[in-house]
């Protein structure tokens, strides 16, 4: 089955997923991404690759900071950029998916952005619409987040250089999380010889063995030497539905504290893809912290995700 | 009107025939096979040669969606779609809109179906009012009615004590039961096999423990009321394992598999296509093998198409979103006679399994139904003239259905109906 992100010759064309993406892909995305970084710092930020597109962040599911980001990124490549909250709008009023993709298609869309709480809605997007318009994931049901994971890898290269020799530990929900998903996948793409999972078994889903991490239910163990430490964002409504029973207990047994981040290497860059529950996942000493790239996180996904946005908008299909 | 169908090779699996035999119909029935009976005149030859005789397929699972759907089919559109794929004998489950829980509806589908005067709907009352798992329906009025068995559709009892009560009320009629084993909490909210592929996609995933746990609860209270159960479209190799053993047990109970599952597996779904969002969903290859198995031994009686049409609004939206269910009607005997030719079947054993088996379970409850799914003397004239060699792809412009949705879209299948007889009337005949 032919990789629907890619074009005959093997180029980015949407960007869905990290899983099934060349690593020479992720190579030139970063590498471009780093060209990007030091215009935060110009006095004018912008360049004109993306001069005359039309950007349409499609945010089905609600978000202000990966909205933000992309926003901003959108407006340093000089694209013009259109916020569409779907929730309010056409959904409610029972506009299909596609039709409302077809009517934003209409008024001259070149790259949409879309999230949406749906697995795989990305997908069906891509698949329907003309051949030189462009589909970015901004986050699909529990599926991807191949930006997230894109300029976590970023980050990491920032910091370690080199992913050859790297254990990194994912940890909490992994079962309802893409970020995850993505990290997971675009770990192995660059040769990360150990990814590991820390999480309750109630969080942990099926299958982790296959992607090739190994998996840990205690985290004091599952930290032990590590390199990164990712942690995850725990959604209040997991307390609902008897997978975890209070957010004391959790934190309790997989909040990341001083004390437990000290069986990972010393010099162990702590990650989040935010927004954090201080308390509940992270204590806020670690957060703040001089351990945290938190905020570089931040920093450097409006250049990965300009990395990304001129890369497909500059392929064709 | 007498009929001869001359020239055909006859193949009738309740018989144990497959050869090349002529037939006789008179009155709307077979009068004999091979010779001609004395003084019979046929008023119309149909010349067969090179064709198979089949009897009309008995279908256990096909969704007409009236009352309720008309947007999505309509009685007339999906019994066309039924002769097309030489069906003449179909059970429609209750998730109508309204339910199949009161005589007056089931009177009036009935009535709806013989006006149409294709093929033979056969309605399954619900087993509860409105499918709620709460209070067991006028079982015997429904019988009377026309109904032919009950069901819960894909809405499973969650309350055993309800079940219970039912199959103690069935027992007393002597009424079978069908239902699709699947326990309400570990499959809520699931739309894939649980497993590698669902994690990967991001997809909720229903295990098959949701499979066997209702298997175990349905065998128990089973044991304790002796009622007559008919398993509906068996997804898992754990399944079939355990249906294997309340066989050899010697609990009453028979079982079918959809043919989309003879065929298919979860990793077919590839990147989240909607065709492939199926109730039941797809599991993996191991089950797929573990199907293929149980319909060889005869631990699973019948295939049946779970013929579902859903419009494209249903369909073209994210996997979780789409509606369950794909076409099938028209693809049950093509589908059969693949699974035939890959695992070396005669074609009489393989068609056993859409004709007469599926007849044997529909009258083991309903013992005062006209017969079906056979073709010896005596018997009603439904069948069909098959083209085995001929292959065709499907696609919209070839299905009679209202719904183009399945799984095998684009594919090319072995097997294309040329003509349906019902009751010896030429009901359905290929364009030439």
């Amino acid at each position: 089955m032919a990789n629907p992100q890619l074009n005959r010759n093997g180029e980015l064309i949407h960007l869905l997923s990290t899983e099934g993406l060349p690593r020479d892909i992720v190579n030139h995305i970063l590498d471009t991404a780093q060209t990007f970084v030091p215009l935060a710092d110009r006095d004018i930020k912008k360049v004109p690759l993306l001069r005359g597109k039309s950007v349409f962040n499609l945010f089905f599911e609600n978000s202000t900071r990966t909205r933000t980001t992309f926003e901003i990124a959108a407006k340093r490549l000089s694209a013009d950029v259109f916020n569409l909250n779907i929730n309010a709008s056409s959904t409610a009023k029972g506009e299909s998916l596609l039709d409302t993709i077809g009517n934003l298609s209409a008024m001259q869309a070149d790259l949409f952005v879309v999230r949406h709480e749906a697995s795989g809605a990305p997908h069906l997007i891509a698949r329907h619409v003309a051949p030189h318009v462009h589909v970015v994931n901004a986050g699909d049901g529990r599926h991807a987040h191949p930006t997230q994971a894109l300029l976590d890898m970023y980050t990491i290269r920032h910091f370690k250089k080199d992913f050859t020799n790297l254990t990194v530990a994912i940890v909490g929900d992994i079962l309802h999380s893409r970020v995850a998903r993505s990290d997971i996948h675009a770990l192995t793409t660059l040769g990360v010889p150990e990814v590991r999972a820390i999480g309750p078994l109630t969080l942990l889903p099926g299958g982790l063995e296959q992607m090739g991490v190994r998996v840990f239910t205690d985290m004091r163990a599952g930290l032990k030497d590590v390199d990164v430490v990712i942690m995850l964002r725990l959604q209040n409504e997991r307390m609902r539905g008897a997978l975890l029973p209070s957010a004391h207990e959790y934190f309790k047994h997989y909040g990341l504290t001083h004390d437990k981040l000290a069986l990972a290497r010393p010099d162990a860059i702590v990650m989040h893809p935010g927004p954090m529950n201080r308390g509940v996942e992270i204590d806020s000493a670690v957060a703040d912290s001089d351990r945290s790239v938190i905020l570089n996180q931040v920093t450097f996904g409006i250049a990965v995700r300009m990395a990304v946005m001129s890369i497909v908008a500059g392929t064709q299909a | 009107m007498k009929l001869h169908i001359k020239g055909g090779r006859l193949i009738d699996p309740a018989g144990g025939v497959d050869a090349v035999r002529d037939l006789y119909i008179a009155a709307g029935r077979i009068v004999s096979v091979g010779t001609a009976p004395a003084d019979f005149e046929a008023n119309r030859t149909l010349d067969a040669r090179g064709l198979a005789v089949l009897p009309g397929l008995v279908d256990l699972a096909a969704r007409l969606r009236e009352p309720g759907f008309e947007y999505r089919a309509t009685l007339e559109s999906e019994m066309r779609a039924a002769l097309a794929g030489g069906i003449t004998t179909l059970a429609q489950p209750p998730d109508t809109d309204p339910v199949l829980d009161e005589p007056g509806l089931v009177e009036m589908l009935k009535h709806r179906a013989r006006q149409l005067n294709h093929a033979h709907l056969y309605p399954l009352g619900a087993m509860t009012v409105g499918l709620k798992g709460e209070v067991i329906t006028e079982m015997a009025e429904l019988t009377e009615a026309g109904c032919v068995a009950f069901s819960q559709a894909d809405h499973p009892v969650a309350d055993t004590n309800v079940m219970l009560r039912a199959m103690q009320y069935a027992r007393t009629f002597g009424y079978v039961l069908w239902l699709r084993p699947q326990d309400p909490w570990l499959s809520r909210g699931g739309v894939a096999a649980s497993g590698p592929y669902a994690s990967r996609l991001g997809l909720s995933g229903v295990p098959e423990q949701a499979e066997t746990i209702a298997l175990h609860i349905l065998f128990e209270l089973q044991r304790m009321s002796g009622a007559r159960i008919h398993l509906c479209r068996l997804s898992s190799a754990a399944g079939i394992e355990l249906v294997r053993q309340a066989r050899r047990e010697g609990l009453p109970v028979t079982c079918d598999v959809s043919a989309n599952h003879v065929h298919l597996t979860d990793l077919d779904i590839g990147y989240y296509d909607s065709n492939y969002r199926l109730e039941p969903p797809l599991r993996g290859q191991r089950d797929r093998d573990a199907i293929r198995a149980g319909l060889v031994d005869g631990t699973i009686d019948a295939i049946c198409s779970d013929h579902t049409p859903v419009d494209d609004d249903g369909k073209l939206r994210p996997f979780a979103e789409a509606e369950p269910g794909a076409t099938g009607l028209e693809l049950l005997l093509s589908l059969t006679l693949k699974w035939a030719d890959e695992a070396g079947l005669a074609l009489s054993d393989a068609l056993a399994r859409v004709t007469s088996r599926p007849a044997a379970i529909l009258e083991s409850g309903a013992p005062a139904l006209p017969p079906c799914g056979r073709l010896d003397a005596g018997a009603p004239a439904d069948l069909c003239l098959v083209d085995l060699g001929a292959r065709w792809r499907v696609g919209r412009d070839t299905l009679v259905s209202q719904s183009h949705h399945t799984p095998f879209v684009g594919m090319e299948l072995p097997g294309r109906v040329r003509a349906t007889l019902v009751g010896g009337r030429p009901a359905w005949e290929a364009a030439a």
